[in-house]
């Protein structure tokens, strides 16, 4: 077909080449697969065709990252058998799922930071000279003219940890078209990226596919799937539960498909009726991880009685920027006030004390100690105080019935709160932060990514829950990286691009478009008049 | 296209560069600053205390088998002295003043004129031979480097071995057993690089395989070493000396370069391990940076998931990755006895191990840098047995701290933060 597939290592088969486009190219009969506990893949079916752009769509949870894993030969399957052009196939290894053309963008990135990206290219595919000597600048001019093919430009000689998310999404797209993939599995690629370079992926996507190649596009997002696919495949508890062609459908009825039940997307609330401001941020610088500046100059005020939504795409100074709100993180300058109160340089429990609820953005990492009991969890921030212990010594009987209380009021599902909270589903997990954290007086919520991964009854749960807490004269300040929840839940929203703030805007007046454009830096880019 | 009123909300200057952001902290940081301070301050102590008078500084190797041989180097100590502190003062103030950015080359330099202001300052009156301290510090960093490429090799695919003391102490046994039995001591060197294999498979399969903890599983892979090399060295070795002599290998004499004066005897003359541990410096670098096994193995080290996705095998290559570093050990632990003295002592290898990992993290998990580091280990080495004849006020042992030191201050990231692979230590799991 042309010279990209000369090029390239391994099969040397070209995309859409002799292909029957009424037979699939892959094929799943009655897959299962188990977890301790969990029926992750329940005989699940499916087809893919030639040229075909096919989406997965589901919440979290409903198998949808197993099944590809399994498609990818990083685990088995319990039953089922997976048929690549008609031939069954069993793969022990994700090189055996490569040699068939199958490739897998996953929804972390599988890069080497600190390597080149043609180091991360070639490897496992490496091309040689002398036998054992890497072949650079083989490699590089492999990279190059898959980029001039598919319109995907990246400069093999960088390094991967210099490159901005949407191109290192681009450098896992060459991988597999450096193997010649030609059924190319893509799990949530669009988790990190901004609106715009969403728009820029699709297109690149639907050349691959006009090109021959076969897609699977695994989502939890509706609207990604009705703009991106030819044909919709939702699955729910580990089950295909519909089928659709994507030109056929709409909104409303996949999220009927997908959760089981009807869906409110809107959150309810009563008009907003702020308060005295309760939080009071000037001009706070923050460092990353890495000594980097990741906060400049952040001023904002949050009143009693309101929500302010951060947007953003993920990495922009929001976690610093909260963190070092709750003290977790030295701010390098700025003033923060809490109710009147300096709180710069205090403690996280000082900071708490004064009245803060905090849900971080890991509830598995920073939020809950997940070999401890619930009960235990649950009184992570008060265990030192009377009733729960006196003179240093813990009351088990005290913390069990505050335990047992808050359990009941936040609808926390577990069989004894004696239990590990390692056991609970994420949803419950969340709670037990919710209830915690909400438990205390408190005036003002800080919480980031407060649904992250979670089924939508518990969204919807939460969301009820934060806005409780708005009505009875707390002030909210939460992050989240989906603008659905942005729009759904703020009175107010500002937008985080590189640190700082580029626009506010109040809910009731906000769209998609502007938030998008404000959260790709639209107004720092040169060239536009105001 | 125009962007309606509310994108103006935000700010639309240039963005601050952080550096010129309102600070609490002073900017240099303040540990570079201390060290020119004490540093300073000991060159001043120098000074003060100095009886003034020559230095005479050896330059002719042993023997005198060079073309030309060289006359001691005269060094007026009171001018000399001087010199070096001001050498450090304008190093100070360059880096103070903004214009010097590497605060590790500056600091680099004061280092090395505190090292030679201390050396004027100790031999003022007397004469040194410096050519032999120098040979000293080349044979001394042998073991030492040996064990920092094994380290370099085992970490950069994520494993981390701190058994390499242990796979050095029972290579180092072997070694002689082997040579002495059969009379040839190439016999022993392959003897010891399979001891060191051997070892090295232990640890690979206990940390790899079943996942044990890497530092518990090279814990005991030391213990053992020492109670077994101790336990048959004082049963079977005291009785049988014919067992523990096996002669060492005989030094390396290149013809005619080792004539040159200078560089002739120490380069081109010297310790036959010596001239291995270089070869393998090279070697491990074209290996690990240059090969398709090479790039294999710092994938695993960094990020062994994306390796597996890729259908790397993130077992077998750490596997051989352990098992290469064994070998290189066994080498260390050769060196010891076919290398050096010829017989087996308990517990000879002291800490080698050790040290060697301690240069593999000073030089940043490379092996050229892992070569720098155990050349300062080294002279240190051999310093402290020059000034114990010279005679010196300061016990030898506080001269031996100044390499630990070093590390103390390289690891704690004032110079240059040392980054280890991302996934050193951790064992892979599928799933």
């Amino acid at each position: 077909m042309d010279d990209v597939e000369k090029a390239g290592v391994g099969r040397n088969q070209a995309p859409g080449e002799g292909q029957d486009r009424s037979r699939p190219v892959l094929e799943l009969r009655g897959i299962v697969k188990r977890f301790p506990g969990v029926l992750a893949n329940d005989h699940i079916s499916l087809k893919l065709y030639p040229g075909e752009i096919l989406a997965l769509l589901g919440e979290n949870g409903a198998g949808k990252t197993t099944l590809m894993n399994i498609l990818y030969g990083l685990l088995p399957p319990d039953e089922g058998t997976v048929m690549v052009r008609g031939e069954p196939v069993r793969f022990s290894s994700p090189a055996d799922a490569i040699e068939k053309g199958i490739g897998m963008v996953h929804q972390h990135f599988m890069l080497v930071p600190v390597m080149t990206v043609a180091e991360n290219v070639m490897l496992g595919e490496e091309k040689v000279h002398h036998r054992f000597f890497l072949d650079r600048a083989g490699v590089s001019e492999a990279i190059r003219k898959i980029s001039e093919r598919y319109g995907l430009a990246v400069d093999p000689q960088a390094y991967v940890q210099d490159l901005p998310v949407g191109i290192q999404q681009r450098v896992e797209i060459i991988k597999l078209l450096y193997r010649q993939a030609d059924i190319l599995i893509l799990d949530e690629p669009t988790a990190a990226l901004t609106p715009q370079e969403v728009h820029e992926l699709f297109g690149i996507l639907k050349g691959l596919a006009a090109a021959g190649h076969s897609l699977i596009f695994i989502t939890h997002k509706l609207k990604e799937a009705l703009e991106l696919a030819d044909r919709i495949v939702v699955l729910r508890r580990g089950q295909v539960v519909g089928e659709t062609e994507a030109a056929r459908a709409d909104e409303a009825t996949l999220a009927r498909m997908m959760v089981g039940r009807d869906v409110e997307l809107v959150v309810q609330k009563p008009v907003a009726r702020p308060g005295e401001p309760v939080l009071t941020v000037e001009d706070l610088w923050v460092e990353g991880e890495h000594g980097e500046p990741a906060v400049r100059g952040v001023s904002l005020e949050v009143r009693s009685g309101e929500i302010v939504g951060i947007a953003g795409v993920q990495g922009n100074g929001q976690t610093e920027f909260m963190e070092a709100l709750v003290g977790l993180r030295p701010s390098r300058a700025g003033r923060v006030m809490l109710l009147g109160r300096p709180v710069t340089g205090l403690s996280p429990r000082q900071v708490l004390e004064a009245g803060v609820g905090y849900i971080p953005e890991d509830r598995q990492r920073d939020g809950l100690i997940l070999p401890f009991a619930i009960e235990d969890n649950l009184v992570l921030d008060t265990y030192y105080h009377p009733p729960l212990s006196r003179r240093g010594w813990l009351d088990r009987r005290a913390i069990r019935q505050r335990a047992e209380k808050l359990a009941q009021a936040f609808d926390i599902r577990t069989a004894s709160l004696g239990l590990p909270v390692r056991t609970l589903s994420g949803g419950n997990q969340q709670k037990v932060i919710v209830a915690r954290e909400l438990s205390r007086s408190i005036r003002l919520i800080l919480a980031l990514q407060p649904t992250r991964g979670l089924d939508v009854g518990s969204i919807e749960y939460i969301h009820q829950r934060i806005v409780e807490a708005r009505e009875a004269g707390a002030g909210v300040l939460f992050v989240s990286t989906e603008l659905d929840e942005i729009l759904a839940l703020s009175d107010r929203i500002v937008v985080f691009y590189r640190g700082r703030i580029v626009g506010t805007l109040e809910a009731a007046a906000a769209d998609r478009e502007q938030l998008g454009l404000l959260m790709a830096g639209a107004t720092g880019t040169g060239g536009v008049a105001a | 296209m125009s962007l309606p009123a509310w994108a103006d909300q935000g700010e639309r200057v240039e963005p601050r560069p952080f550096a010129r952001a309102p600070t609490r902290g002073s900017r240099p940081p303040a540990p570079v600053v201390v060290s020119f301070l004490v540093i300073l301050v000991i060159v001043l102590g120098f000074l003060r205390t100095s009886p003034g008078g020559e230095a005479l500084f050896g330059l002719a190797g042993s023997g005198g088998a060079e073309l030309v041989v060289l006359g001691p180097l005269s060094v007026p100590v009171n001018p000399a002295l001087y010199g070096f502190f001001l050498l450090t003062a304008v190093m100070g103030l360059a880096y103070a003043g903004g214009r010097l950015e590497a605060g590790g080359l500056v600091l680099g330099v004061a280092f090395l004129s505190l090292v030679g202001a201390f050396l004027v300052w100790a031999t003022a009156g007397q004469s040194l031979n410096l050519m032999g301290m120098l040979q000293a510090t080349l044979v001394r960093a042998v073991p030492i480097l040996l064990a920092a490429l094994s380290g370099v090799m085992c970490e950069r695919s994520g494993v981390v071995n701190i058994a390499i003391e242990g796979m050095m102490l029972g290579a180092a046994f072997t070694g002689v057993v082997a040579a002495s039995a059969t009379g040839n001591l190439l016999v022993g060197l392959v003897g010891a690089v399979a001891t060191g294999a051997l070892l090295a498979l232990v640890h690979a399969v206990l940390s790899i395989g079943y996942r044990v903890d890497q530092i518990v599983s090279g814990t005991v892979i030391n213990i053992f070493a020492t109670g077994v090399t101790s336990y048959l060295s004082a049963r079977f070795l005291q009785h049988m000396a014919w067992l523990n002599a096996s002669g060492t290998f005989p030094d390396v004499v290149v013809p005619g370069l080792s004539r040159l004066p200078l560089i002739g005897p120490l380069l081109f003359r010297g310790n036959f391990f010596f001239y291995l541990a270089i070869a393998l410096v090279a070697g491990l670098h074209v290996l690990l940076f240059r090969t398709r096994f090479g790039l294999r193995v710092r994938a695993v080290g960094e990020h062994p998931r994306a390796a597996d996705t890729l259908g790397v095998n993130v077992w077998r290559i750490r596997y051989v990755s352990v098992i290469l570093g064994g070998m290189i050990a066994g080498l260390g632990g050769a060196y010891f006895t076919l290398g050096s003295v010829g017989r087996f002592d308990e517990l000879m290898t002291a800490g080698r191990g050790f040290i060697g990992l301690a240069a593999m993290i000073f030089g940043k998990w490379t092996p050229a840098g892992a070569f720098g580091a155990s050349l300062l280990f080294g002279f240190a080495d051999s310093l402290q047995t020059k000034l114990q004849i010279l005679g010196t006020p300061i016990p030898p042992e506080f001269l031996l701290m100044a390499p630990y030191v070093a590390t103390i201050i390289v690891v704690s990231g004032i110079v240059g933060r040392a980054t280890p692979p991302a996934a050193d230590g951790q064992p892979y799991e599928k799933g």
